[in-house]
């Protein structure tokens, strides 16, 4: 009832019926082809150079970020991590197979268990699907392999992203989703898709920025400038 | 929420001698505009934005009903759930409805303005459902009872003293005598209190600030992540969208992402921007197992095709508020309803009638500086006129304006004798006020002076100062 009210309403509003279907095809046309619009110029560099832009971006988004050489580095780089800010050494990963090729066992100290956040777990591990220069956000899409609640519950989240993965503009990560996902049905977004630019913050109290609010306090993306292996 | 538009000068009254709201203006005065003004200037092509924003928006609303049915279509093939509303209580009923299904004794909310235009809360309240409001901002104002009174920051009318006396009233487990010394004190009380609402709500409700019809997606945009956590812990989501949040792609949100929170908060991008796309998928460790949207009417079809229908491409930012000196004056509450400020002055006669919101648009110096700072260029000083003509044409205002503006209409029509008298007045005036260049007070205009001095005329009048120099271009 409601549906068709709405509908009628506007359409009588736009003084015309269903939308006429050479219209209608123009407008599918437009959906099929999901046209750009401005993307501005600061992400049109080179790859290094937007690779720059994304770290100097986060870092001034509150976040911290670490470049290692090779997957070789990483343990050691989380394991310093989390010493310098008195964190336990145990953390919640992942379950991709990316993270899995890590040799966290060269750390032994690394305790790790893989799976979603739970509410008492302090770290979370997760992996970046993409890195935005444009404003240094991290795009990590829902799956099996990358839980959303490692993005939420955590007091530190540690990112993990290959610098290949680095792009200028959030449309290249739209279109690398529906180039890879793309299903029978049409559909290629995930059930979520999270674009995350710092640790969680709020103003609300008399407008001054506090970190922490409900998300991270902490984000600290790990950068891997050759991912062989992963 | 009950409207209380109609007694805006009285409010605004009260609100000019209210000393903790006028501190809280003091303090944002200033940085909302200078905020804004950095990041603009951080984006060159921020203008050009802006025309496209406007002209997204504008396609969408040439083809709403056409994307609409998109939109539902996707969200359906995706397993979601879609609820039309075209009355509030259509869609009050429609969110009852779901939480009882869910056997829903606590639900979490995320910030949504359109669920304080509905009033859910009280309509859950009312059937034993306790909602919890989790944005930081709405969460103290859901203490103290208050409505919102900026459609971003719903609580920055609020001073510290007034978070620490009402958290220490009613977080009454807490030791009496704790100290709050810093504000990230009371900030880090309320994550822990929230946390455990989080984990035990059965239903999380959020606000959208984009629908996606290409994939049948809704946004939401938060610093907090109160609202992913709101979306992503309990078993059931819903999404509570007014229908001219409609966007066609992916690309088309994006463009319109780049202008909100720079608009807003001066953010280059907000900390989480979220898309939701349906409910859990096989093999999903996480995330709420339905997907609803209740789409919402509530009075906007029928702006589409007026000349209103502009103010259908508003897209939440606050700076028409944060620019507007009426608004940085008297604050949120004075507006009387939901959406306060230019944006509000245009929206709520609309949704509630200009009989009972026919003086916002008259709270309006019309210096434009919404306008010029709008992101999807809403004409709103236009619109404010259109409402200021209805309400004349209706016979809405006092009888004693209608005079004046009727003697004024007999006087301006002869512009001889109106040329002359003004050129005495202005002549009179100026002798009146020679020692001080202004006037604190007029004959006839009491109430007017009680506010404001009158700059005395530097003798001509413009009609003459006009004509002199078009005598001397020639």
């Amino acid at each position: 009832m409601s549906r068709d009210a709405i509908l009628g309403a506007i359409r009588r509003g736009l003084r015309r019926g269903p939308l006429p279907d050479d219209q209608a095809m123009a407008v599918r046309a437009r959906l099929a082809s999901h046209p750009r619009h401005l993307i501005p110029a600061r992400t049109r560099i080179p790859h290094t150079e937007q690779v720059d832009l994304f770290l100097d971006n986060a870092r001034r988004e509150f976040a911290t970020t670490m470049r290692v050489a090779d997957i070789a580095a990483i343990p050691e780089a989380v394991a310093d991590y989390l010493a310098a800010q008195n964190l336990p050494s145990a953390f919640v990963m992942a379950p991709h197979p990316d993270l899995r090729e890590i040799p966290w066992a060269d750390r032994p100290l690394l305790r790790l268990h893989e799976g979603r956040a739970e509410p008492d777990d302090l770290v979370s591990v997760q992996h970046g699907y993409a890195g935005i220069a444009e404003t240094g956000t991290l795009a990590l899409p829902s799956g099996p392999d990358r839980p959303t609640t490692l993005n939420l519950l955590c007091d530190t989240e540690i990112v993990i992203l290959s610098a290949c993965n680095v792009v200028g503009a959030y449309e290249e990560v739209w279109d690398r989703l529906r180039l890879e996902r793309t299903n029978a049905a049409g559909r290629f977004l995930p059930r979520n898709v999270m674009l995350v630019t710092g640790p969680s913050r709020s103003a609300d109290i008399e407008s001054t920025l506090e970190l922490g609010a409900h998300g991270p306090r902490r984000l600290h993306i790990v950068l891997v400038d050759d991912p062989t292996g992963m | 929420m009950l409207a209380t538009s109609k007694e805006f000068k009285q409010n605004a009254h009260h609100a000019m001698a209210d000393r903790g709201l006028q501190k809280a203006l003091a303090r944002t005065r200033p940085q909302n505009p200078a905020k804004r003004a950095a990041a603009v200037a951080a984006l060159p092509e921020f203008e050009q934005l802006r025309d496209i924003g406007r002209d997204i928006k504008n396609h969408t609303l040439q083809h709403l009903d056409f994307y609409l049915e998109t939109w539902e279509a996707n969200v359906l093939s995706n397993g979601g759930h879609v609820h039309w509303a075209s009355t509030a209580d259509d869609a009050r009923a429609a969110v009852l409805a779901i939480c009882q299904q869910a056997g829903a004794r606590t639900v979490t909310k995320g910030k949504s303005m359109v669920s304080e235009e509905l009033a859910i809360n009280e309509h859950l309240e009312a059937h034993g459902i306790i909602p919890i409001e989790t944005d930081l901002g709405e969460y103290i104002l859901q203490i103290r009872k208050e409505p919102p009174s900026h459609i971003i920051g719903p609580a920055f009318h609020l001073n510290r003293e007034d978070w620490e006396e009402s958290f220490r009233k009613v977080h009454t487990h807490l030791p009496a005598d704790r100290v709050f010394a810093e504000k990230r004190d009371i900030q880090a009380e309320a994550r822990v209190l929230l946390r455990d609402k989080f984990l035990a709500a059965d239903v999380g409700i959020t606000g959208a600030n984009f629908l996606i019809a290409e994939t049948g997606s809704s946004v939401i945009v938060t610093n907090e992540g109160n609202g992913d956590l709101t979306q992503t812990i309990p078993r059931v989501h819903i999404v509570l969208a007014s229908i001219e949040k409609m966007v066609p792609t992916l690309e088309d949100a994006t463009s319109l992402l780049r202008l909100l929170a720079r608009s807003a908060t001066g953010q280059e991008f907000s900390v989480y921007t979220t898309f939701s796309t349906g409910g859990r998928l096989a093999g999903d460790l996480d995330g709420p197992e339905e997907y609803h949207v209740v789409i919402v009417d509530n009075g906007r079809s029928a702006m589409v095709g007026t000349p209103f229908q502009d103010m259908l491409r508003c897209i939440r930012c606050a700076a028409c508020m944060n620019h507007c000196p009426v608004y940085q004056t008297v604050g949120g509450h004075s507006y009387g309803w939901v959406y306060p400020g230019p944006m509000g002055s245009v929206l709520t006669p609309s949704l509630i009638g200009v009989d009972q919101a026919g003086d916002l648009p008259n709270a309006s110096t019309f210096c434009g500086k919404c306008e010029s700072v709008c992101p999807v260029k809403i004409p709103l000083p236009n619109l404010m006129r259109h409402w200021r003509e209805r309400e004349f044409e209706r016979h809405l205002q006092p009888a004693s304006v209608r005079s004046n503006l009727a003697l004024w209409a007999w006087f301006v029509r002869r512009p001889a004798l109106y040329r002359t008298a003004t050129r005495l007045a202005a002549w009179g005036l100026s002798l009146l006020g020679r020692k001080q260049n202004r006037l604190t007070s007029l004959p006839l205009a009491g109430s007017w002076t009680a506010g404001r001095d009158l700059p005395t005329p530097e003798g001509d009048t413009f009609f003459a100062r006009y004509a002199r120099q078009q005598r001397n271009a020639r």
